[in-house]
C-alpha cells in the first residue's frame, strides 16, 4: 500500500478518536453539539477516502448521508430542540471531568491493546481502522453514561455509531454498509424526534433503573 | 415441490408485511383487531407447513434449517394466540379511553411488522440481515411500549430505545469482526456474511478475531436477552406497555436474540482454537438466574414481578445451552419453548386482572379465585408452573437442566439449585397473596378471552406429563445440531 493514503486514512481515523475526547469535556450542550458536528465531518472526509482508496463508488453515499445528515440536518434540528425545550444553559455532566478523561485514556488504551494484538494477520489500514473504531465506541458509551440529559445521551450515541460507520468501512468490500448506515440514520431521527415530541428533559434523564423504581414505589 | 416450499417461506414474511400495510390503511378499528388475527393464523400455517414441505437450498439471504423450525412454530404460535388475547384486551383498553382509535391501527400494524421482523431474523441466513431484522423487532416494540404515552410509558421506552440501541450498536460491531475474521478465508463479498458458508469454514478463521466477536455479539444480544447486568430494560417495558406487548416481549423477543446468540455460538464451537463460548454463558446465565432471583422478593408491581420471572428462566436458558452438549441442549431447548408459552399465558391472565382491578399494584390484588376463578386459577396454574412444580413442563425441563448439571459439573448444580429455590419461595409467596384470601379491588365481572391462555397452560401441563415420541426425537436432533 502507498505511505501517503495510507497515512491520511489513518490520520483522519486518529482525528475522530481525539474528537470523541473533545466531547468528553464540554459541559455544555450547545458546544458539544458542535464538537459532534465536527466530528461526523471528519467521518464523512475519512469514509470518501476509504470510498477512493478501496475504490468502492457505494461507500460515497455513505459519505454523504454522513455530512448532510448527521453533520448538518441532525446538529441544525437538535439546537432548535435545545432552545424550544429552554435547556441551553445547563451544565450536565454527572462525573467529573478529570475522571473521565482518564477513563477515556484507559479505554482507548484498551481497545488498542486488544485489537491489534487479535488481528496480526489482517490488513495493516483495515487492523489500525478497527482498533479507532473499537476507541471511539467506547468512548461513545461513556459519554452516554457521564452524562444526565437525553440530548447529550443522544449525542454520545451518534458518536458511537461514527465508529460503527469507521468500522464498517474499514472492512473490505463488507456489503451492505450503505444500508445499514441508512438504517442508522432512520433510527437516530426516530430518537431525535422522539425527544423532541416527547419533551424528554431533565426529569427524564436518566437512563438509570432506579429512577423509575422509585417512581413505581418498588424501592423504600 | 420446490417451487411450493419457497412460497412457504415468503409467505411468513410476506403475510405479515401485507398485513401490516393493510391494517395501517384500515379505518375500522373493530376489523383490524379480525384482521390482525386472521394475519397470524396465515402465518401459523405457513409456518406449520415448512414441516411438510421441501426445504429451499440455503440461499445467500434466507435458511430454512431443523433448528430454526422450532423457533418459527413457537413464534407463530404465541403470536397468533396473542393477537387473540390482544382483540379482547384492546376493546376493553378503548371503553376505558386508555388507547383511542388512531393508536389502535398503528398498534395493530406494529404488531404485524414486528412479527415480520421476528420471522425475519429467523429465516435469515446473512449475519447483516439478522441484525436488521432484530433491529426492526426491536425498534417496534420500543414504539409500542410507549404506546400509552404517560410518563412512565414513556420513560420506559425511552430506556428500552437507549439500552437497546448500545446492544444493537455492540452487535454490529461483533458482526463486522464476524466479516473480517471470514474475509480473509472466504473472500470479499456477500459470501463471508452468509451463515451457511461461515459454518463450513468457520475452523480456518483467525481465532482470536473470532472470540472477541463473540463477546461483543453475547453482550450485544445479550442485552436483548435480558441478561444481568444489562437487564434493565426488560422490566420497565414490560411493565409499562399494553400487556400482550409484554407476552410477545418475554414469549418471543428475548427468544430472537436468544436464537441469534446460538447461531454464533455454533460458529465459535466449529473454531477449535477459539474460546469456549460455554463459559461465558454459564457464568451470564447464572449471574441473571440468581439476580433476578432476589430481585423477585421486592417487586411490587405484578407485570414488573413476572418481568424479573423471565430474567431468571432466560437465565437458566443460557446457561443449560452453555452447558452444551445432547442433554443440556435438549433441557434448553424444552424450557425455552416451555417458558414462552407458559409466560405468555400468565402475562394474558395478567393483563385482565389489571384490566378488572384498575391497578398492577400487588397489594391491591387480593382473592381472585374467588372474585374471578376463571382468572384467579389460570394465574394460580400459570405460576405454578413457571416456578418449577410438577407436573408442568417446566418442572421437567428444569429437572433436566439440573440433573444434566450434576453428571457433569457438580459444584455448578449447588447456584443453579440455590437460585431454582429462591425463586420458586418468591413466587409462591406472592402468588398467595394474590389468589387467596379476602378479594379486595375492582369486583365487576369479566370478558376475558379464556381460549389463548388455557390453551398454553393446557399445552405445558401435557408436555409435563407426556411428550410424543416424534416431538422428542426432533428436539434431540436439534440438540444434538447445537454441539
Amino acid at each position: 500500500m502507498n505511505g501517503l493514503t495510507f497515512d491520511i486514512a489513518h490520520l483522519l481515523a486518529g482525528s475522530l478518536v481525539l474528537i470523541s475526547f473533545m466531547m468528553l469535556y464540554q459541559d455544555r450542550l450547545f458546544a458539544l453539539i458542535n464538537v459532534f458536528a465536527l466530528h461526523a465531518v471528519v467521518l464523512a472526509l475519512s469514509v470518501a477516502w476509504q470510498a477512493y482508496i478501496q475504490d468502492a463508488h457505494h461507500l460515497y453515499i455513505t459519505a454523504g448521508i454522513a455530512l448532510v445528515f448527521k453533520a448538518i440536518v441532525i446538529p441544525v434540528g437538535l439546537h432548535r430542540i435545545i432552545q424550544r425545550l429552554g435547556i441551553h444553559r445547563d451544565i450536565e455532566t454527572a462525573v467529573g471531568i478529570g475522571p473521565t478523561m482518564l477513563a477515556g485514556i484507559g479505554l482507548v488504551t484498551l481497545s488498542m491493546v486488544l485489537m491489534l494484538r487479535v488481528t496480526p494477520e489482517a490488513d495493516p489500514l483495515a487492523r489500525e481502522d478497527l482498533a479507532f473504531a473499537l476507541s471511539i465506541i467506547l468512548l461513545g458509551l461513556l459519554v452516554m453514561v457521564t452524562r444526565r440529559n437525553a440530548v447529550s445521551q443522544v449525542v454520545g450515541f451518534m458518536s458511537l455509531e461514527n465508529g460503527l460507520v469507521l468500522a464498517a468501512t474499514g472492512a473490505k468490500g463488507m456489503p451492505l454498509v450503505v444500508e445499514i448506515s441508512v438504517a442508522f440514520s432512520i433510527l437516530i431521527a426516530f430518537i431525535v424526534i422522539g425527544v423532541f415530541l416527547f419533551r424528554i428533559r431533565e426529569r427524564f434523564d436518566s437512563v438509570d433503573i432506579g429512577a423509575l423504581d422509585d417512581y413505581r414505589g418498588e424501592r423504600r | 415441490m420446490s417451487g411450493f416450499s419457497f412460497d412457504a417461506v415468503a409467505a411468513i414474511l410476506f403475510i405479515p408485511a401485507g398485513a401490516a400495510a393493510i391494517l395501517a390503511a384500515m379505518p375500522n378499528y373493530r376489523m383490524t383487531a379480525i384482521v390482525n388475527v386472521i394475519a397470524s393464523l396465515l402465518t401459523l400455517l405457513a409456518a406449520l407447513s415448512l414441516f411438510v414441505t421441501d426445504r429451499p437450498a440455503p440461499g445467500q439471504y434466507l435458511l430454512v434449517d431443523d433448528l430454526n423450525i422450532v423457533f418459527i412454530v413457537l413464534n407463530t404460535f404465541v403470536g397468533f394466540t396473542t393477537s387473540v388475547f390482544s382483540a379482547s384486551y384492546i376493546a376493553h383498553e378503548l371503553e376505558t379511553g386508555r388507547l383511542t382509535k388512531p393508536n389502535l391501527r398503528f398498534y395493530h400494524a406494529m404488531y404485524q411488522i414486528m412479527m415480520f421482523g421476528m420471522n425475519l431474523a429467523f429465516v435469515s441466513n446473512n449475519i447483516g440481515l439478522m441484525w436488521v431484522a432484530v433491529e426492526l423487532a426491536t425498534l417496534t416494540t420500543v414504539l409500542m411500549v410507549g404506546i400509552y404515552r404517560t410518563h412512565e410509558a414513556l420513560e420506559a421506552a425511552w430506556k428500552y430505545f437507549i439500552l437497546g440501541s448500545v446492544g444493537i450498536a455492540l452487535a454490529l460491531f461483533g458482526t463486522i469482526l464476524v466479516y473480517m475474521a471470514a474475509q480473509p478465508v472466504v473472500g470479499e463479498g456477500t459470501n463471508a456474511m452468509v451463515w451457511s458458508v461461515l459454518i463450513e469454514k468457520a475452523a480456518h478463521f483467525d481465532p482470536a478475531l473470532l472470540s472477541v466477536a463473540f463477546i461483543f455479539l453475547l453482550l450485544g444480544y445479550g442485552t436483548k436477552v435480558g441478561l444481568a447486568p444489562l437487564h434493565a430494560w426488560l422490566p420497565d417495558a414490560h411493565a409499562e406497555g399494553p400487556t400482550p406487548i409484554s407476552a410477545v416481549l418475554s414469549g418471543l423477543l428475548l427468544n430472537v436474540a436468544l436464537y441469534a446468540v446460538l447461531r454464533f455460538k455454533l460458529l465459535l464451537a466449529a473454531s477449535p482454537q477459539a474460546i469456549g463460548p460455554g463459559p461465558l454463558m454459564v457464568t451470564m446465565g447464572l449471574t441473571s438466574l440468581i439476580f433476578a432471583a432476589f430481585m423477585l422478593y421486592r417487586r411490587r408491581d405484578i407485570k414488573r414481578l413476572f418481568a424479573y420471572s423471565s430474567i431468571e428462566h432466560m437465565g437458566i436458558i443460557v446457561f443449560a445451552f452453555g452447558m452444551g452438549g445432547p442433554l443440556a441442549n435438549f433441557a434448553g431447548l424444552l424450557h425455552m419453548v416451555m417458558h414462552s408459552l407458559t409466560k405468555s399465558a400468565i402475562f394474558f391472565a395478567v393483563g385482565h386482572i389489571a384490566q378488572v382491578k384498575g391497578t398492577q399494584k400487588i397489594s391491591e390484588i387480593r382473592g381472585l379465585t374467588e372474585s374471578h376463578p376463571g382468572l384467579g386459577w389460570a394465574l394460580v396454574i400459570g405460576v405454578v408452573a413457571i416456578a418449577g412444580l410438577p407436573p408442568l413442563g417446566i418442572f421437567m425441563s428444569e429437572f433436566l437442566v439440573v440433573s444434566s448439571t450434576f453428571a457433569r459439573h457438580p459444584w455448578l448444580a449447588i447456584p443453579l439449585v440455590f437460585g431454582l429455590l429462591i425463586a420458586f419461595g418468591a413466587l409462591l409467596l406472592r402468588l398467595t397473596g394474590v389468589a387467596f384470601g379476602e378479594p379486595r379491588g375492582g369486583m365487576a365481572p369479566v370478558e376475558a378471552s379464556y381460549v389463548p391462555m388455557y390453551s398454553h397452560l393446557a399445552l405445558v401441563f401435557g408436555a409435563g406429563i407426556y411428550l410424543p415420541a416424534p416431538l422428542v426425537a426432533w428436539f434431540q436432533h436439534v440438540a444434538g445440531i447445537l454441539g
